[in-house]
Order: structure tokens, then sequence, then C-alpha cells
């Protein structure tokens, strides 16, 4: 029962990156209709915000390093920890939680310029030539990533207080001892609170609302004197903070490097398409889905029968899906099918 | 008038057996000498080029930098540049700080990317478009092996890189490849001790192992390593390479009923699972009475700067570590320090070895000639380079010197200052027969660069 708890719990950590992704993805193609192969990128650029605030947080004077004897060698003290002591410190601990404050205004503006500076040239232009310049662009930004950050992983921590585990089983009332990492519930909590608020701004607001009557007839909208390429824009960025956010809280979970987009790239896609190209329902369902489908093909038991089984299950859903419903689970009558 | 008289058979015989033989004798004693002078990428003018395959992107890309620096470091002190470091420490030696023979020592580089297809392609267009005598580097097995093979079809020598599988100078070993780094199955005999010393032998492992050649033979030296001490095994568990998140292979482990987990993962591998094993609350939980415990049989302290504060009191092993005291250890940290302001990593020492090892080969051998300078180094033994007196065996081309069992500093003084060395495991634990992997070195004759 313990073993299953775990999974499920597991299943839906993963889940929740993987909803995040998706869903910002599935918004890009359900409004502007574009395959955004830039969006691994995206998500990557999120976990390099809050990289990118913990070297500004850490900016350090170099004092000469008296351990090391063999040669003059140097160790770094941050400044914040200089000037403030102990708050110093606690600020540079929370880098995690703050970088939220950074990311969602960069992305934002990432986004928008995605959008007007690329994007919009490809919009009637064949799916394959938006893959290919979406892909080149996620390239390149990768590339410029490394030349600053270099090739290898960089750790960032949670907070101190949330990297221990939580006793899920005390809390459960449950006999045996069930713990899960804090971090990955507040993961977890957080994917549920962004999913909630995009699904909020989509359906509770004015705005959201005429984003969805676009998304559904982007024509009828236009004529009725919407400026509808502007929401689509602003869509466009809300998308790339949902990314965003979704890496810069998955850092302390994966160490972040360049290619952490890419990583995640193909199993985005995988997870649109099983859910339906442009259904935002779809993607989170999805999402959840195969996150733990994955976590219970990893089983030893499961392994034992199917060998191999955990690296193909996600694709091996999607192949049975495409097969057996070409429009994914939620998807639209009519998309994707013939 | 002289009369010419009939020879007699016996004369006959006799005399074309002399004119025969005095015919052969030039081309029987100059034969190898012809082959010495045409040999493949046979150095002609005054410099001589030598090949340095490093990942310079992907993964291992900071390691294959590491690297990097030391080959640069290497490439100065055989030409007399700087302060010589090892050179003055290494014994024998025939190295004069001139070069090799007399001439100057060049390089080009490539980029492996931590790739076999791409380390082959890379290696062979230093052979055969910058005329290398010699490559090295890299930071994998599957590389190491992939390269070697080539080495050995065209006949350049390949001083491996970090590569720590059996199977590189086991069953994959070849004749024109050299192995300075220690391998799996040292960790494990020099490990399995230290862990059942302090972990006690009533222990129950669980491995994840990367699923790859170097993965595979760790994980087979430690079990047998460990089981031999009377732990058991749990559970052996094959991981994606690259696998980023390992949190579904980690939570089988809770309830496994282990109170060891074994982690055969390297690079961002060792980085990811380490990180969120120790998230997960493994290093706190108490198994069967027992504090539970995480193992990592291979370190590299460029990962172990990645992992953070995960990697405090994690035992693991090592080939080399700059706090040595020896006087090689002081001489190649002092020069590689001054020069790049960092200490060098164990990829970084393998390397600069294993390049004043090549040159001090062809000098004993007296020719750069590859028969020649494989022969010089099988079964050469030396010192002063950082590991104590080692062996470079002729039945496989594997070194034999002490291994160091580390551990993660639990108060390191600096940011280079994260592993202790816990026990240096002399070089005789650690040595086994080298039939005990199969594997042919191959010949040392081979068809050259025509190949």
């Amino acid at each position: 029962m313990d073993a299953i708890l775990l999974q499920v719990l597991n299943g839906l950590d993963k889940g929740g990156a993987y909803a995040l992704i998706a869903l910002g993805l599935t918004l890009t193609f359900g409004t502007l209709g574009v395959v955004n192969f830039a969006h691994g990128a995206l998500f990557m650029l999120g976990a390099f915000c809050a990289v990118g605030l913990q070297e500004v947080l850490t900016l350090s004077v170099r004092v000469r390093d008296e351990s090391i004897t063999f040669f003059e060698a140097y160790k770094e003290e941050p400044y914040l920890v200089l000037w403030f002591g102990d708050t110093g410190a606690a600020i540079i601990d929370w880098v995690v939680p703050l970088s939220v404050l950074v990311t969602i205004p960069l992305m934002l503006l990432i986004g928008v310029a995605f959008e007007r500076g690329l994007i919009r040239f490809f919009y009637k232009r064949p799916h394959a030539e938006q893959i290919l310049v979406t892909f080149g662009l996620a390239i390149v930004i990768q590339e410029l990533i490394k030349a600053g950050f270099g090739a290898n992983p960089i750790p960032i921590s949670a907070p101190e207080i949330a990297r221990g585990s939580a006793d899920i089983g005390a809390m459960l009332g449950l006999s045996g001892v069930l713990t899960y990492p804090w971090w990955r519930l507040i993961y977890l909590a957080s994917s549920l609170f962004i999913i909630g608020g995009v699904f909020a701004f989509l359906n509770l607001t004015t705005y959201g609302m005429v984003v969805r009557a676009g998304m559904a007839d982007r024509e009828t909208v236009q004529l009725l004197g919407i400026n509808i390429q502007r929401r689509f824009t602003v869509v466009f960025g809300l998308a790339a903070v949902v990314a965003g956010l979704a890496g810069a809280l998955y850092t302390p979970i994966l160490t972040p490097n360049y290619h952490i987009g890419m990583d995640f790239l193909v199993l985005s896609f995988v997870v649109v398409v099983v859910g339906g190209m442009g259904s935002l329902g779809g993607a989170v369902l999805a999402g959840f889905l195969l996150g733990i489908l994955q976590s219970f093909a990893s089983l030893n038991e499961v392994k034992s029968i199917l060998p191999g089984i955990d690296q193909i299950i996600i694709y091996l859903v999607a192949v049975v899906v495409l097969l057996a419903r070409p429009r994914g689970l939620l998807g639209r009558r009519g998309v994707m099918e013939a | 008038m002289t009369k010419f008289e009939r020879p007699s058979r016996r004369g006959f015989l006799q005399g074309t057996a002399i004119a025969g033989a005095t015919l052969a004798v030039p081309t029987f004693f100059t034969r190898g000498a012809w082959a010495q002078a045409n040999f493949c990428n046979a150095p002609k003018g005054a410099s001589v080029v030598l090949g340095f395959n490093v990942p310079q992107t992907g993964s291992y890309a900071d390691e294959g930098a590491d690297e990097l620096r030391a080959y640069q470091l290497a490439v100065k002190h055989l030409n007399g540049e700087g302060d010589g470091g090892m050179l003055n420490t290494m014994k024998p030696s025939n190295l004069k700080g001139n070069g090799i023979l007399g001439k100057k020592v060049e390089y080009v580089t490539g980029d492996t990317q931590t790739k076999s297809d791409a380390a082959r392609a890379s290696a062979r267009r230093m052979i055969e478009k910058d005329g290398v005598i010699m490559f090295g580097g890299g930071s994998s097995s599957g590389v190491a092996i992939a390269q070697q093979s080539l080495a050995q079809e065209i006949g350049v020598v390949y001083m491996c890189g970090l590569t720590h599988s059996n199977d590189t100078t086991g069953k994959d070993k070849r004749r024109y490849g050299f192995r300075h780094f220690f391998n799996a199955y040292m960790s494990g005999e020099a490990l399995g001790p230290v862990l059942a010393e302090v972990m006690g032998k009533d222990r129950r492992a669980y491995h994840l192992t990367a699923d790859y050649t170097w993965g595979w033979t760790q994980e087979e030296s430690i079990k047998n390593a460990t089981e031999a001490l009377g732990w058991e095994t749990a559970q052996t568990v094959r991981t994606p390479l690259g696998a980023g998140d390992f949190s579904q292979y980690l939570t089988p482990v809770l309830n496994s009923g282990a109170d060891v987990l074994i982690l055969n993962h390297y690079g961002n591998d060792m980085v990811n699972s380490l990180t969120q094993a120790v998230q997960f609350g493994m290093r706190d939980k108490q198994v069967n009475g027992k504090q539970f415990e995480i193992v990592v049989p291979l370190y590299s302290e460029l990962m172990a700067e990645g992992a953070g504060e995960a990697v405090k009191g994690i035992f693991g092993t090592s080939n080399w570590d700059w706090k040595l005291t020896d006087e090689g250890t002081a001489a190649f940290t002092k020069s590689f320090g001054q020069e790049y302001g960092r200490p060098p990593s164990q990829a970084a020492h393998t390397c600069y070895v294993q390049t004043l090892l090549y040159a001090n080969a062809a000098e004993t051998a007296g020719t750069f000639y590859p028969p020649e300078v494989i022969k010089a180094l099988e079964g050469f033994e030396f010192d002063g380079m950082g590991n104590g007196p080692t062996l470079y065996r002729a039945d496989d081309h594997q070194c034999f010197k002490d291994v160091l069992v580390v551990r993660g500093k639990e108060n390191p003084s600096s940011q280079f200052d994260l592993l202790e060395v816990y026990k240096v495991v002399p070089r005789d634990q650690v040595t086994y027969k080298a039939d005990i992997f199969g594997g042919e070195l191959g010949p040392y004759e081979v068809a050259g660069c025509a190949a």
C-alpha cells in the first residue's frame, strides 16, 4: 500500500511538470496555431532565471584561501553575507521562491519578444517550417545559455526549511513510515495552483473569454472589431511564463543545465498529443496520467515482467492513443483526424 | 688455359645457400628500419603533433576543459617551458625538456561530445588530417573503447583519458590502447573492505546502475566485492543514461528493505541521483535498525561541486587527489594551480601523466615507431607521478597503483576541498590476474594509415 501511494505521489509530481509544460505548449498551438519547438527552451530559460538570480545574490568578493598552500588560491565571500550577515544568508537561502518574482516579468517579456520578433512571421507558413525555425531558435538559446553559464549542472537548493522530507504516513494516519520530499510536494501544489490560475484566467475573466472565442473562431472575433492578435501575443507571453515558472521551481529537483529544455521537449509534445492538440484540459489530464504511468512502469515488479517498459511506456501510450483516438483524450473532433 | 671443373652437387648447393643468404641479409636487417621510417604519421620535420580528443561540448564539457588544461601544461613542460611539473619527479625518466626525441611538441584538439561515433570521427580527422603520432583524452568508457579500437586499426597509439569500465583493459583491450586510470574492479576491491569496516557486514544493498558498459562492470565489481564480505544484494536496477529525474527509481528503494543505496552513476546522473536520494530523506532513515547509507563508487571532484552539500559523508573511490602529499602530486598541483588558479581534477591528472608516459616511452625506445613505443610502455615500472610505485602491465595495458577511498567532507574549508582521502589502499590489494576479464590485445604490426 505504501509503495503504491509513493508511486502515485511520484507520478503526480512528475505529472505536474509535464502538465505545466504541455499547458503552455497547447496554449500556443490552440491560439496561434504554431507548433513551438522552442517551448522546452522557455522551460530552461525559467530554470536559468533562478540560476541567474542565484548568481546575482551570491556576487562575491575574492578572498585569499589560506587553507590551500600549494599555490595562491582564492575563495568567494558573498557581498550579501558580508553586508547583512544572517539576513543576507537567508535571502540567498530563499533564492528559488524569490526567483518567481523575477521569472514572471522576465518570461512575459521574453514570450512577447519571441512572438513579435519571430513567431508572427510564421503564422501562415506550413507546420514543418514552424518546427524548423522554432527548433533552430531553441538550439540558439541553448548555446547562448551554455556560453554564459557553462555546460555543467549548477546546483540550487530549496530553502533549508523545505529541504527535508514530510512524514506523509503520520499525516494520513498510516502505520508504515512514508516520507516524501517537501519540495516535491510544494512543486505539486504550485503546479496545481498555476494550472488553476490559467484556467481561472481563461474561464472567469472577460479577457480569457475573448481569447477562448478567438481560439474557437478567430475570424468572427476579428469581425467584431476585437484586436485578437494582441490578445494572442499576451497568451504567448502567458505560455512562456507558465513554462518559465515550471522550470524555475523545478531547479531544486533537477540540477539545471543548458539542455534541460530539450530533455522535456519531446515528452511534453507526447503529452499534448495524448491529451489532444489544443485541449488545455487534455494537456493537464495527460500530463498527470503519463506521470503516474511512468512512475508505476519503473517498479521492479513491473520491470521484471516487461523489461525496459519504464523507458517506453509514454511513447507506447502515445502510439495506442494515436491509433485508437487520433484527436487525443480530450481533443476536439476534427483536430488531427483525417 | 684454366681448365673449368664442373662443380660437385654438394658444392653447388652450398654455394647457392651462401649466395641466397647473402642476398637476403640486407632486407632481413633493414625490414624493421624501413617500417620504422614509413609508419603512420612518422614525424618528418622539427616538430611532432599530439592529438587531444576531449569532451568540449555535452554533459562532461567542464571535465573535458580540465583535461585540456592538463594536456596544455604537459606540452609546455615537455617543451622545457614552465617549472617542469612532474618531469622533475618522474622516476625513471628519459625526458629532457626538449620536446620528444628533440622534436618540439605541438598539439591539436578535438571534441568527443561524449559520443562514441563523434569521438571516432574526431580522432580519425586528427590522424588523417593533422598527422598526430599519438592521441588521448575522453571522459567515458564507451568513447575510450571506440577510440582504442580505431587506434588498433590505424596503428596510432591511444593513451586513454578518464575511463573506468573493466572492459577497456579487459574484453575490449587493444595493443595500441593504454589506461593509466583505475577501473571498476579496483574500486570494488578498495571500497568493499572499507564499507564493511564502517557500515558493518550485515547489510542489504540496492544498486541503481547506469545502463551501459561502465555501469554494468561497476555494478558487477561492487556487488562481488561486497557480497564476498557478507553483504546481501537486495536489487539491481538499470537506469537509462541521462534520466534526469531518478525519483521513480528511488521511491521503490524506500520499501525494499535495503539499508544501503549504491549509485553506479557518473557525471550528471550522479549529481541528480545523489541529490534526489538525499532529498528523499534517505540519509536520515533507519532501516533494519541501522542508519541508511549511500555510496558513490566512482567520485569526480567536478561532479562533487555539482552535487553540493549532498556529497557530505558519502564514500567512494578516486584515482588520485590533489591533496596527497607526495612530491609528484605537489609538483603537479603547484604547476597547475599557478597556471589556472585551481587545483587539478583526477581527469586532468591522468591525462597529464599519460602524455608524459608516452613521451618517455618514445625517448626510451629512441623512435616514434609505435610497436617500439608500445614495448617501452609495456611492463614499465615508474614512480613520482602521484600514485606511488606504478606498473603498466604488459598483459592488458592497465596501470596498477594505490587506489584512494574518499569521502565527502563534512566541513570543507574551500570550494576545492570537497573530498577527503579516507584510506590509501595499497596496489597489491587491487591487483588481479590479467586473464579474468578476457580479451586479446592484438598484434604490434598493423596495416597502418591505409586501414
